[in-house]
């Protein structure tokens, strides 16, 4: 176990490195550099802004730079926010995007487990094709259409009595949970989907099995039988599940943030990539990169971990 | 001794494997009504704006912000410039359509390639290759799509390659494990017995074999990458104007809700239309060329 979680935590490492360099270089292929504005800037201005960012360097002596800067954590300026650093835009954005997604995944895991089970064990029941339509919902219907219509029916059609929506169709209102409602419930109800069906087709395979049915033949209780003895092996697609749920749900920031109008890093990845400000763009590359890879090593980690049979 | 009186029982009539792919791909009215509806979207994406009295671009100034009338084929409602929505929805169709396709075929060559390779050579090589599909799996490829977008600019062959970019890990995986089921099987051992090289085997033997599991990928894919374009467009990161998509679509009419509903369910309807038909036709096939499940 420990030379496993040696060798997949080293392997993690390559895949972090190949992306920053493979991205570093795209960045500096590209023709134009940041300060080319329509504006024209003196020679001596540019080669003090070129001095400043490093730029007048040869190329490997800047991405050692930037290589040796990211170890202690500083991901370089930005080229659009004057006096902004990536790292501090990155921490202001964060716990909007960690206050909707971290608080959607859980209600998801917990909503769709449940949702799943009682489809598994009642099949053909209402619950049961719910899920089932549910799930093709979430293959249909993506979130930029799905939160659109959201704000639609609960912002714009349903008003209470003095004339305003339900709930607000935008912005962040400084945490205020009124704002934070349509973009969870959004971002919930696309995992639900995804782990309801999940748990639904795992909790069915695992009800076929033999030791459930020696439970059975010994009369026990199907509930018991249910939590006791069918929950834990049926949970281990849905843990596997749980790393790319995490991760889709950076990507999916950025459509909700986007839908909603939410100061979070998705809206900031979009921002910057509008105003080609290469630097938060690439920081928000190897940041994202690296959370992910990170969650997927845990993932990995939690299963051979859970999972007696898997042995390394 | 009486002569035998042979009765001739109606054999079976043999089918080939196509045959019966067809035959239960239609009896699968789920998977038959969406490749149904496909043809007709597409039909409709490519055939429909020439036959339309309206277009795409020009504006009509009597008609501004029109919710969905029957008159002058309005059929959608028209935006705040007086263009078309219908029109506008089905030339915009025509992109995302394109995308899909072109990036499947795309995505799938690489893929193909890559996996066949892998799977052929075999060892070490297939070892390094899948490795870094495994590397590229990890990758939140949304973000790379979004930094590609701000350094190359929107050009629309370029949204192409960048989604394809990172579309032909499944195909390739996938291709990979047929590739290492084929490589024990006999003919492949007469063909090197014979002194083939393995560039041709690979081309020549596996590649064909490995026609009908393709397909069925590339089916799959196809949603993801009409998604993929749409997004991109939605966060105004794909095609630009004059050229439109339903992502471009879908982004214009969520800013107007309030006034103008119909900018945003119409395209919006059309595009999980798109997303329900591929992949009911992708079900479809894959159940049909299961050879597990007779």
């Amino acid at each position: 176990m420990l030379a496993y979680t040696l060798r997949r935590t080293l392997w993690a490492i390559p895949t972090i490195l190949a992306v920053i360099t493979a991205c570093y270089l795209l960045l500096h292929l590209t023709p134009g550099g940041p300060f080319d504005t329509e504006k024209h800037l003196s020679d001596a201005t540019l080669a003090n802004l070129n001095a400043r960012y490093h730029l007048d360097e040869p190329l490997w002596k800047q991405y050692l730079h930037y290589l040796w800067a990211l170890l202690h954590g500083d991901l370089g300026l930005s080229f659009r926010y004057t006096d902004w650093s990536v790292t501090d835009l990155v921490l202001k954005a964060l716990p909007v995007s960690l206050g909707v997604g971290g608080v959607s995944v859980p209600i998801a895991v917990v909503i769709g487990v449940t949702l799943g089970t009682i489809a598994a064990v009642r099949r053909d029941s209402v619950i049961d094709h719910a899920v089932m339509v549910l799930g093709n919902i979430g293959n249909v219907v993506p979130p930029f259409v799905l939160g659109p219509l959201l704000v639609w029916v609960f912002a714009i059609l349903l008003k209470t009595a003095d004339g305003h929506g339900w709930l607000p169709a935008g912005g962040w209102g400084e945490g205020e949970w009124r704002y934070r409602v349509l973009p969870i419930a959004l971002l919930t109800i696309i995992n639900v989907a995804l782990i309801a069906r999940v748990m639904r087709g795992s909790m069915i395979e695992v009800l076929s099995g033999n030791f459930i049915r020696t439970a059975r033949a010994k009369g026990l209780p199907a509930r018991t039988i249910v939590l006791r003895h069918a929950m834990k092996p049926a949970l281990m697609p849905v843990v596997s599940l749980l790393g790319s749920v995490c991760i889709s749900s950076i990507t999916a920031a950025v459509v909700t943030e986007s839908v909603f109008a939410l100061p979070g890093i998705g809206q900031l990845v979009v921002n910057g990539a509008i105003n080609r400000d290469y630097t938060l763009v690439l920081g928000l590359v190897v940041l994202t990169t690296a959370v992910a890879v990170l969650f997927n090593l845990l993932v990995d980690l939690a299963y051979a971990w859970l999972d007696p049979r898997i042995r390394y | 001794m009486p002569p035998v009186s042979l009765t001739v029982v109606d054999a079976p009539p043999s089918r080939s494997p196509l045959a019966t792919a067809a035959r239960r791909f239609v009896r699968n009215r789920a998977a038959f009504v969406a490749l149904l509806l496909l043809v007709v979207i597409m039909l409709a994406c490519f055939v429909g704006p020439l036959l339309s009295s309206n277009n795409a671009i020009d504006s009509d100034w009597s008609a501004i912000s029109l919710a969905p009338t029957f008159d002058n084929m309005h059929w959608f409602g028209t935006d705040e410039l007086g263009r078309d929505l219908l029109v506008r929805t089905l030339v915009g169709g025509r992109v995302s359509l394109e995308v899909g396709l072109l990036g499947t075929l795309v995505s799938g060559l690489i893929g193909v390639a890559w996996g066949a390779t892998a799977g052929y050579l075999g060892g070490r090589v297939d070892a390094v290759m899948m490795r870094i599909v495994d590397m590229m799996y990890a990758i939140p490829y949304m973000l790379i799509a979004i930094l590609m977008m701000t350094l190359f600019g929107r050009a629309f062959y370029l949204v192409v390659l960048t989604i394809s970019a990172f579309s032909w890990l499944d195909m390739a995986r996938v291709v990979r494990g047929q590739t290492l089921s084929l490589r024990s099987r006999e003919f492949i051992d007469a063909a090197k017995a014979i002194g083939v090289d393995s560039r041709s085997i690979i081309t020549r033997h596996i590649v064909p074999n490995l026609i009908g599991v393709v397909v069925v990928y590339a089916t799959v894919t196809v949603p993801g990458i009409v998604l993929t374009e749409s997004v991109l467009s939605f966060l105004g990161l794909g095609v630009q104007e004059p050229m439109t998509s339903w992502g471009v679509l879908i982004q214009d009419g969520a800013q107007k809700l309030e006034s103008t509903p119909w900018l945003l369910l119409c395209p919006a309807l059309m595009l999980c239309a798109t997303l329900y038909a591929v992949s009911f036709v992708g079900d479809g096939l894959r159940d049909a060329l299961d050879p597990k499940d007779r």
